[in-house]
């Protein structure tokens, strides 16, 4: 079925803003085609090999970090008093965080019909359900006693007759990643279905088949599929979307709702989900731009959608900075001498490299991104996006541990820094987080296919039907 | 191209998908009995003693009374174990020769304690005292059940933490006048609970359940 290129028509406005969104002479067969053979027949190369070794080799790394944790304590970790809370929650905040992009993508830009969110949305939501799983370990690992945490964090009907408590904000912790972990989880796996039975249908390898096609649930992509299909996915973006704003919302209270300076602040809710989104879609970004030049998807992964996803980076950047500057402000308005305090210690005190090495890679750094040029120039982009995850790790740093380390009273200040065990738990995660997506990558395709095959240009509806 | 799949399949399929949500329920349910079980509390299960000591007897059919064998029950935390001395109070004269009380002589000859298998043992985080329950009108068979009827001791409640709140949250089911602490078979008038409540008030009782009350 190749196009008819003699015949010149002027093309809609919607298959305008289709074309640039697909690389040119593409048809629905090459754009299966290119995605399943990722999957299906392409060589295992010795460099994907050697990356991935390199991931697992971190992921082990975690695995002994756990285990040795649980062997000797959780005073392996860096945490004493005054500063109690540490790389655990620094790094909980940080993965949640990153999650939060792929949850936008794959809900808000679908309800708000954002076709650019096509080719992005599967491996995006996958960052997120990985992001999470690395989270999770951290608050289970920091009860020292993980295999008791079920019974400390999930309400049931147990025989000390006690239940958690609802007013504390790490109850709502518990409910508000569990929900975000599961809810994310079925969406990605219906989002998956379609394409599931394309490879199963494609595929030669008998095992490969079986597995497809067990995964697939029996897809034939009859009519009554498809309405069940969009329904489904419809429900799911509509109880995502509130998730998004939510579950960030519900982590900022884990420091608003205390009363300590430089936590205890109305701006924290939004500020967090406005940072959350920030560090995540610099996370999708850096995922983005190596896959599409290892994959040779620059056609699905265009510019536009790099732009696109800069443009987001630079307003949520923004107001990540508003609330910097509000934090600022709060406490010199405040007139509250604590506070005030606070922020002359994060500016100048032991911490002040690291507040200033944020404010340069949260606000300074992606300014670059007002100018049309420089947001095409895709190995800046790159930069620019591992510099922004670099700095919304400083500041969840910054805000936990310097408003902690000056308690009330200078009798009870002290320092911290991570110990050994905190650095490579955390490294450890970044591993177990590039070791599943490696596994994504090799075994599911990472572009949802039958999502692709409906932006081309030849799929606008030009008539409206009888 | 042969079908991957037999069209049983879908039954399957079909089948795991409800059958999921039953084991599942399943499972939990089995936990929780699991844990409430006598099996892992070991309430009602006789336990073997060096000397099969019978309460049924020494209280129920003789009619000793609690606080003489065990003596510190109203001025301390514990009870009290008695020494062999008050088991040969009697038992120099009575059944003084019986092969079953063989131990108890040996004991008494050597000052050596009876080793006895402890039934109430309470884990060491938690921090119990029998004066204060009987001060406040708890008694003895609220927690220990009918004493009066065991052959052999065994521990009647379950001992866990939601069996202490369910009296420390509402004490005023189980409370009784002081007078009649150490009865056993005692009934409960008919309004237990607005008596309860008078006695409550009464007795001062406090509804004591915050976590350092046990957990010191």
């Amino acid at each position: 079925m190749e196009p008819d290129q003699t015949q010149i028509e002027p093309l809609t406005l919607g298959e305008q803003r289709r074309a640039e969104l697909v690389g040119p002479g593409h048809s629905f067969a090459t754009v299966t085609d290119k995605i399943s053979s990722i999957v299906l027949t392409r060589k295992t190369t010795l460099g994907f090999l050697g990356a991935f070794t390199v991931a697992f080799g971190l992921a082990m790394m975690l695995f002994y970090t756990l285990a040795y944790v649980v062997v000797v304590g959780v005073g392996a970790f860096g945490v004493n008093v005054p500063v109690g809370w540490g790389f655990d929650i620094i790094n909980f905040v940080w993965w949640i965080g990153i999650g939060h992009a792929g949850t936008l993508i794959s809900a808000i830009l679908l309800l708000l019909r954002q076709q650019w969110r096509t080719s992005i949305n599967r491996f995006a939501e996958a960052m997120t359900l990985f992001a999470v799983a690395c989270a999770a370990l951290y608050p289970i690992m920091h009860t020292g006693r993980p295999w008791l945490a079920i019974y400390w964090l999930f309400p049931y009907p147990n025989t000390m007759g006690l239940w958690p408590q609802f007013r504390s904000p790490l109850i709502w912790d518990v409910f508000a990643v569990s929900t975000y972990a599961t809810v994310s989880a079925l969406f990605w796996f219906v989002g998956l279905i379609p394409d599931l039975a394309t490879l199963r249908d494609r595929a030669t390898a008998r095992f490969a088949r079986f597995a497809y096609g067990m995964l697939a649930m029996g897809w034939r992509g009859s009519a009554m599929h498809w309405h069940r299909y969009e329904t489904a996915s419809l429900l799911l973006a509509g109880l995502a979307t509130p998730l998004v704003v939510s579950v960030h919302t519900i982590v900022s209270f884990d420091f608003a709702v205390s009363v300590l300076p430089g936590w205890h602040a109305t701006i924290f809710p939004p500020y967090f989900v406005a940072g959350a989104i920030y560090s995540g879609f610099a996370m999708v970004m850096t995922l983005a731009i190596p896959l599409r030049v290892v994959y040779g998807l620059e056609d699905f992964i265009t510019l536009r959608h790099l732009q696109n996803m800069a443009k987001i980076i630079l307003a949520t950047g923004l107001i990540v900075a508003y609330g910097y500057m509000m934090e600022a402000f709060t406490a010199w308005y405040s007139g509250n001498e604590y506070e005030r305090f606070m922020i002359l210690n994060r500016l100048k005190g032991p911490y002040a490299v690291m507040y200033w090495a944020l404010i340069a890679c949260n606000v300074i750094a992606p300014q670059i991104l007002w100018f049309g040029k420089l947001r095409r120039n895709v190995a800046l982009l790159f930069a620019m996006s591992l510099v922004v995850n670099v700095g919304m790790w400083l500041e969840r740093y910054v805000i936990i541990v310097t408003s902690l380390h000056r308690d009330f009273l200078p009798s009870s200040w002290g320092l911290y820094s991570g110990s050994k065990w905190d650095w490579s738990m955390y490294i450890g995660t970044i591993g177990l987080f590039l070791t599943l997506l490696f596994l994504f990558i090799r075994f599911l395709p990472m572009i949802s296919i039958f999502e692709m095959r409906t932006i081309l240009p030849q799929a606008e509806v030009k008539e409206e039907g009888q | 191209m042969a079908q991957i799949f037999h069209h049983s399949t879908n039954t399957f399929s079909k089948l795991s998908i409800f059958g999921a949500v039953f084991i599942l329920a399943l499972l939990l349910w089995l936990f929780g009995a699991f844990s409430r079980s006598s099996y892992a509390t070991q309430a009602g299960v006789d336990r073997e003693q060096p000397v099969p000591f019978s309460h049924a007897h020494h209280v129920g059919g003789i009619g000793i009374d609690c606080r003489y064998c065990h003596t510190s029950v109203e001025t301390s935390a514990v009870a009290g174990i008695p020494p062999t001395k008050t088991c040969m109070n009697c038992h120099s004269q009575v059944w003084n020769s019986s092969p079953t009380l063989e131990p108890v002589r040996e004991s008494f000859r050597s000052d050596r304690s009876i080793e006895w298998t402890r039934v109430h043992d309470l884990p060491d985080f938690a921090y119990f005292n029998h004066s204060i329950h009987l001060k406040k009108g708890m008694a003895c068979e609220v927690c220990h059940g009918r004493v009066d009827k065991m052959p052999l001791m065994h521990q009647q409640a379950s001992l866990q933490m939601e069996w202490c709140l369910d009296c420390h949250r509402n004490p005023e089911k189980y409370v009784r006048r002081r007078e009649d602490v150490f009865k056993m078979g005692y009934e409960p008038p008919a309004d237990q609970l607005a008596f309860g409540l008078h006695l409550v008030k009464e007795y001062k009782i406090q509804s004591r359940t915050s976590c350092s009350t046990c957990h010191r």
